[in-house]
């Protein structure tokens, strides 16, 4: 189960309705080994940018069963900037943090906010929880969130707290510090 | 010889070690080296001579992917630090 405080999801939806059609991305950073997201990280989509070359990928036509050649870019594929995610991984590292939360945006009229084949292949974080945010409906979004272990997507609950201080995280619970 | 920072994913190769030491002038023999000693760890980086589509490896600061690819050069001094390029569709 991902517990998280509200104001996080509201940051998650606020970054992601910002950046429609393009796909949103980014990291809710927590101390290590705590599974409490705090400190949230959008990132910036470097496949949203007008000189991205295209991803080259195959994709199945889910109603004929042909396969479909294609270049994706920042509305249909997301990837950190390289830049920006070195000196965000170096300061999480110097802070003993680490990304509890990896999010992205599907935004496309046929897609879902459940992982797909490129967002299984690239899931290479064990401890992280993968959320999805829908943003289709211009009003109701989806928010759903993942396990994404060797290839196996489990989806799991989300618990949405105003704080974790009442919430149960275990014995270890501080107090959050704003 | 060359610092190399091992992302989370990759500790199983290095015996749970967040840096090890390698040596090399460019990023392929890095890599050949690392694998030497931590072996099936180039499987993990390399795929049909190319660098893994997503994953990410820096010497010091610079991308390798913009700076020459596996030829990339590496000093002495360098920190080689290979992240995984986190991504989706």
């Amino acid at each position: 189960m991902l517990r998280i405080r509200a104001d996080l999801v509201d940051e998650i939806v606020a970054h992601a309705r910002r950046e429609h059609p393009n796909e949103a991305c980014g990291i809710i950073a927590g101390p290590e080994g705590s599974d409490r997201p705090e400190r949230f990280l959008p990132m910036r989509n470097a496949a949203a940018d007008p000189d991205y070359p295209g991803l080259p990928n195959t994709r199945i036509d889910p109603e004929t069963g042909e396969k479909i050649e294609e270049l994706r870019f920042g509305d249909t594929f997301f990837i950190f900037d390289s830049k920006e995610w070195l000196a965000v991984h170096r300061e999480m590292t110097a802070r003993e943090e680490e990304p509890v939360v990896i999010y992205h945006s599907h935004t496309q009229p046929y897609s879902e906010a459940y992982p797909s084949a490129i967002d299984v292949e690239s899931a290479l974080e064990p401890n992280a929880h993968y959320v999805i945010i829908g943003t289709k409906d211009p009003v109701r979004h989806e928010l759903r969130s993942y396990r994404i272990l060797d290839g196996v997507v489990t989806e799991e609950e989300i618990d949405v707290v105003e704080s974790y201080m009442f919430a149960h995280t275990g014995a270890d619970d501080v107090p959050d510090r704003d | 010889m060359a610092t190399v920072s091992i992302p989370t994913i990759l500790r199983t190769h290095t015996g749970g070690a967040k840096t090890v030491e390698a040596k090399g002038s460019t990023v392929a023999e890095i890599i050949a080296d690392l694998d030497a000693n931590h072996s099936g760890i180039a499987d993990r980086l390399v795929k049909d001579g190319k660098l893994h589509r997503f994953v990410n490896i820096y010497v010091d600061d610079e991308d390798v992917r913009f700076a020459g690819g596996l030829d990339a050069p590496v000093k002495e001094t360098s920190t080689v630090t290979i992240l995984p390029a986190v991504a989706g569709g």
